[in-house]
């Protein structure tokens, strides 16, 4: 985790929960079509918000372009690397399902897909920290 | 369209839990049973003279920073009454004593450092107060 070492960069919160809710629209179409290119196309994204950060990604470029400057009150900002945790997340669920089509398992493609839209559903409409819930189990199983 | 009944599913469960989660979210939870007790050599601080209030928090994570802010602010006045914080990541030992499952966990300490409560997520103002109330 050498992210943690760097300075934080703050961004908009609002951007992230923009974000998640764009990723709910594609992730619940690759679902109800069991459309696996529509899949790849949002483990692009993901892979570009866990690599780079996720004030990167295509959705946060309609956010600071289309959306941004339409929204009025206050900016509140947030670290950036809990939400990029959350991509980083969102990314293996997206490479497990990417990887179910490829062996040609609806099943696998199913279950992994749902996992990755519940999480986007949570973040956008309850603000969920996919972060705040996972790393420390993750840290815990790890060291085990 | 194949068929939609797996995204209803998943929405359906998805805001159950949500719904689950934001009403457990940051409320004091008493614990009578197996309660730990700490001291200011495991915690790297003093205790507070009547209550401590111990704060989790970890990297990835928004709510502890508003948590953190939250406590100091409230607990500034307070002669008898200690804020910490522990980065849960650097002290993974305590956590897993603890049984600390994610962050921002508070636990709330009576004078002998007790447990005997904990909130889990980022606790409202008038829930700590209260709960700092409640101890004797």
């Amino acid at each position: 985790m050498s992210q943690q070492l760097k300075t934080p960069t703050l961004i908009d919160v609002r951007g992230p929960r923009f974000s998640a809710t764009i990723t709910v629209i594609v992730l619940a179409i690759a679902l109800a079509t069991q459309n696996a290119w529509v899949l790849a196309l949002q483990a692009v994204v993901f892979a570009i918000g866990a690599i780079r950060g996720p004030q990167f990604t295509p959705y946060a470029f309609i956010f600071k372009r289309v959306v941004k400057p339409r929204l009025r009150g206050e900016v509140v900002t947030e670290d950036s690397r809990p939400p990029q945790f959350a991509q980083s997340v969102g990314f293996i669920f997206a490479l497990v399902g990417l990887l179910g089509a490829a062996i040609g398992s609806s099943l696998v493609f199913g279950i992994a897909v749902g996992f990755a839209l519940a999480a986007a559903f949570l973040n956008s409409v309850f603000n969920y920290c996919l972060g705040c819930e996972m790393y420390l189990l993750v840290l815990r199983i790890r060291t085990r | 369209m194949k068929s939609l009944l797996p995204l209803v599913i998943v929405l359906v469960l998805a805001t159950a839990y949500g719904i689950w989660h934001k009403m457990r979210e940051g409320t004091f939870k008493v614990r009578k049973a197996k309660a730990a007790v700490l001291d200011a050599k495991m915690l790297g601080a003093p205790l507070g003279s009547r209550v401590t209030l111990v704060q989790f928090s970890s990297a990835f994570c928004t709510p502890c920073r508003t948590t953190r802010a939250l406590l100091s602010q409230m607990t500034a006045d307070m002669d008898d009454v200690a804020h910490l914080h522990i980065d849960a990541e650097a002290n993974l030992d305590l956590v897993n004593r603890l049984n600390i499952l994610s962050t921002p966990t508070t636990l709330i300490l009576d004078k002998s450092g007790t447990e005997v409560g904990r909130a889990v997520g980022a606790p409202k103002r008038d829930e700590v107060l209260a709960a700092i109330a409640s101890v004797k």
